[in-house]
């Protein structure tokens, strides 16, 4: 460890200084300072709108700053565009990435810089692919690089996207969060190259919700909130709450705000679903106002069952009861009509109408309590969209804005709302958190207390094991299409579950 | 510090403004150009006629436009047009009285719309090739049927509907604007519209909002289905005949009214209002060339030319 720190240079690589932007309406940067230092790997952490991405997309020159400067290696830079900042050593590693899936993992690594063969018009391969594997190798990454970029995973197309920035010297990394949609186990190996990248002088600026990982891996942290600089120190003077605190400017009660509710009558309950290999054989009750934690590793199947049981994919066997009556959902709608709501797991892809209003997209689901004849009643949609807006919060300048643009806390509510206003007896809601900020994600859990409260069955599928632990008043884990553990909220220990899920522990 | 502020939000104003009307700004320069090049553009009997000319396309663009709101897209219109048209007209001459050949023909379109509309949502196959197979297909029988001759000479009740009027008002122009008038209802007011827009915006998330989506797809290919029929029968009852060879190409006249409108051929966004535009612009495209006397041989290169400027200047502002 002693070792690794002293790389950490004072060399000054990159000073922003006095960084201001304003979109219409909002302030989004006041004054921001920001300092970077050669070889160290950098949080940059803070709520959701509170600038980061702002900040972020002004150095990689998507966009330009109002006011401030920025200096690089002690000389002021004037950075014009992405292409400006990747020659200047830049690079960013997208939250959604932006590899090509139909190329090659050479020639995405190469893209605009193909080596010519004798004539300028023909890409010489033999020296394409010699030249990524290079790059490749000095990553440590066992990937062929002729292997189209659709047949990789998640965290090894991130591998690329990597390797593609040092192509390019890059000097500084700037990664979004880098590992929303990576395992345990890939977020490991991801931390062990960023630390061999530090000792290599790079620097990397790391983006994440997820202090836990923040404080595993960065040097500095640097904390932002509502567009101004907080603090910047290094990560060993600061604990957990500390940071917290500066984040969100006020002292969180309780991050996870669960009163345990009297276990009540049973009201959902599946028997032996199956479904290829995803599915194999998945049983267990849901009662009246409990909140059942379904864990596992990601590609364990917990996202099928959400979909069986809502009828978004069928069934080869097994049955599905409501208040002991055996039902047959064949579809999203008969599951709805059966009281039963599905927040899914990619809010933008599956859940979200981006280019609407938010107001129909609280209202589109109940749309026929609000219509009179197929005729919508613009007066009750309008007074639903104000009454969920209020109830839950949701921080919209009106009800006609398009939820493109709210932030991703807001979007979660949104789609929360829409399920709400169904009054639904079974709530599943699959990442519900994923990726919002920690005020928003405290608000979504108390409103989920509440509703356990009211009365309402909820299953929670989460990768956050500190979420499952605290949220849920029992557990399942769930491995290779199997439940193979159930702990109540007491038993239940990070430990505990992550041996259940890897598979570690006996069938039980 | 208020008065920059106030300033930036006037411009962001003018944006949406442009945005939202900037078709309307190109539609209204061509007007005046032509205005300033013929005498004859703005009287009463030449705003008429464009409006009359522009109906049967405007008529066919409002189904388009649904359909395109969801992603999808409907090449078999003109060829739906003839088929419909020819076996209506044969009804007619057979003897079936005006109501029922008139109702039999919209059926038939609104069915082979429908079957399109299932080949895109149970069988999954891509708008483009369902309709381009539909539309090969309706083409061919509209010929067979007819041994390519066109049926003429029918009742006068029925050619009221394209060649009639209402005081000064010929009826294309009221058929059209009605259907105007209840697409956008249907669009901006009922469930309808929200599912077809939502649907538009993203399927994944209009299924797992429990959306029917099977049957949005089929309503929308149904009434694009219907309308082309409809126009059929307006087009006919003005010609006083029925061509298998009728609505060559209409497909494209109505995609073009659409596009120009502002419609996201990606789907979810934009609307009938746009498009009426578009369908005028084209009309008032037409219209002019004819009082300018360009060439019929040049007709199609001005025309592509004109629309690709108005739509490049209405870029431009956005």
């Amino acid at each position: 460890m002693a070792e690794e720190k002293k790389i950490t240079t004072d060399e000054i690589l990159l000073e922003m200084k006095g960084i201001s932007k304003s979109f219409p309406g909002v302030q989004a940067l006041k004054n921001v300072d920001f300092v970077l230092r050669r070889g160290e790997i950098h949080g940059l952490v803070g709520e959701n709108g509170a600038g980061k991405t702002t900040l972020m997309r002004i150095l990689t020159g998507v966009l330009p700053k109002d006011s401030g400067t920025i200096i690089l290696k002690g000389k002021p830079v004037h950075i014009e565009n992405p292409r400006h900042a990747q020659l200047l050593g830049i690079s960013v590693i997208h939250q959604e990435l932006s590899v090509l899936p139909n190329l090659t993992v050479g020639q995405n690594i190469m893209l605009g810089r193909e080596p010519r063969s004798f004539l300028p018009f023909l890409v010489d391969w033999k020296k394409l692919y010699r030249a990524s594997l290079e790059h490749l190798q000095r990553l440590n990454v066992d990937i062929d690089p002729r292997t189209p970029i659709s047949e990789l995973s998640v965290a090894q197309r991130q591998m690329v996207e990597i390797a593609r920035a040092l192509s390019f010297k890059a000097d500084i990394i700037v990664m979004d969060e880098p590992t929303s949609a990576l395992t345990e186990k890939e977020i490991e190996s991801l931390f062990s190259l960023m630390r061999s990248l530090r000792e290599q002088g790079i620097s990397i600026i790391f983006i994440s919700h997820k202090l836990e990982e923040i404080f595993s891996i960065v040097d500095r942290v640097t904390v932002l909130r509502d567009g101004a600089l907080v603090g910047s120190m290094p990560i060993s003077e600061v604990k957990t709450e500390e940071v917290v605190k500066m984040m969100v400017g006020r002292e969180l009660g309780e991050m996870f705000p669960k009163d345990s509710v009297p276990q009540k009558e049973v009201v959902l309950s599946v028997r032996n679903l199956k479904r290829g290999k995803e599915l194999r054989g998945v049983s267990f009750d849901l009662r009246r106002g409990e909140i059942l934690g379904l864990a596992g590793l990601v590609g364990s199947g917990r996202t099928f069952v959400a979909r069986a049981i809502f009828g978004a994919d069928p069934l080869e066997e097994g049955e599905i009861l409501i208040e002991g009556k055996k039902v047959h959902i064949g579809s999203p709608q008969e599951a709805i009509s059966l009281g039963i709501g599905f927040l899914p797991e990619d809010r933008k892809a599956q859940g979200l109408f981006l280019g609407l209003p938010l107001s129909h997209n609280i209202g589109i689901t109940g749309l026929k309590r609000l219509s009179l004849f197929g005729v919508v009643i613009f007066r009750k949609l309008k007074e639903l969209a104000l009454n969920f807006v209020n109830k839950l919060r949701i921080r919209t300048p009106n009800i006609s804005q398009l939820v493109r643009n709210l932030s991703g806390g807001t979007q979660q509510k949104v789609i929360l709302a829409r399920w709400l206003s169904l009054k639904p007896r079974i709530l599943i809601l699959d990442e519900p958190t994923r990726g919002i900020d920690v005020g928003a994600k405290a608000e979504i859990h108390a409103i989920m207390s509440e509703l356990a409260k009211e009365g309402v069955a909820i299953l929670m599928i989460s990768s956050e094991l500190p979420e499952v632990l605290g949220v849920s008043d029992r557990i399942l884990v769930m491995h290779e299409g199997r439940i193979v553990g159930e702990f109540t909220r007491e038993e239940a220990t990070q430990d505990r579950i992550m041996l259940c899920a890897t598979g570690g522990a006996n069938n039980g | 510090m208020i008065s920059e502020e106030t300033l930036r939000l006037r411009r962001v104003n003018w944006r949406i403004f442009f945005r939202r009307y900037g078709i309307v700004i190109s539609f209204l320069l061509l007007c005046l150009v032509l205005s300033l090049l013929s005498d004859r553009f703005l009287t009463w009997t030449n705003i008429l006629n464009v409006l009359r000319q522009s109906s049967i396309n405007g008529i066919i663009a409002v189904g388009m436009t649904m359909v395109i709101l969801t992603a999808g897209i409907d090449l078999s219109v003109g060829a739906i047009l003839a088929l419909t048209c020819v076996v209506t007209a044969d009804l007619l001459q057979k003897g079936l009285p005006v109501p029922l050949a008139m109702l039999t023909g919209l059926a038939l379109g609104a069915a082979l719309g429908m079957f399109s509309g299932l080949l895109v949502s149970r069988l999954h196959i891509p708008p483009f090739i369902a309709t381009l197979g539909l539309m090969t297909v309706s083409r061919g029988l509209a010929l067979t049927y007819t041994q390519g001759r066109p049926i003429t000479a029918l009742p006068a009740s029925f050619d009221f509907l394209g060649a009639g009027s209402i005081g000064p008002i010929p009826m294309p122009i009221i058929v059209a604007g009605l259907i105007f008038l209840i697409g956008y209802f249907i669009l901006a007011r009922t469930n309808l519209g929200f599912y077809i827009y939502a649907l538009g915006d993203n399927p994944m998330a209009a299924r797992l909002s429990g959306i029917s989506v099977n049957k949005v797809i089929l309503f929308v290919y149904a009434l694009s289905g219907f309308l082309s029929a409809l126009a059929g029968m307006v087009l006919t009852g003005r010609l006083d005949s029925a061509q298998p060879t009728a609505g060559y190409g209409y497909e494209f006249d109505a995609i073009a009214a659409v596009v120009v409108g502002g419609t996201s051929l990606a789907g979810g966004e934009g609307g009938l209002f746009g498009t009426l535009v578009g369908a005028l612009l084209i009309g008032v495209l037409n219209n002019g060339l004819n009082l300018l006397n360009v060439s019929a041989l040049w007709e199609g290169v001005v025309k592509g030319a004109v629309i690709a400027l108005a739509l490049l200047l209405y870029r431009a502002v956005k």
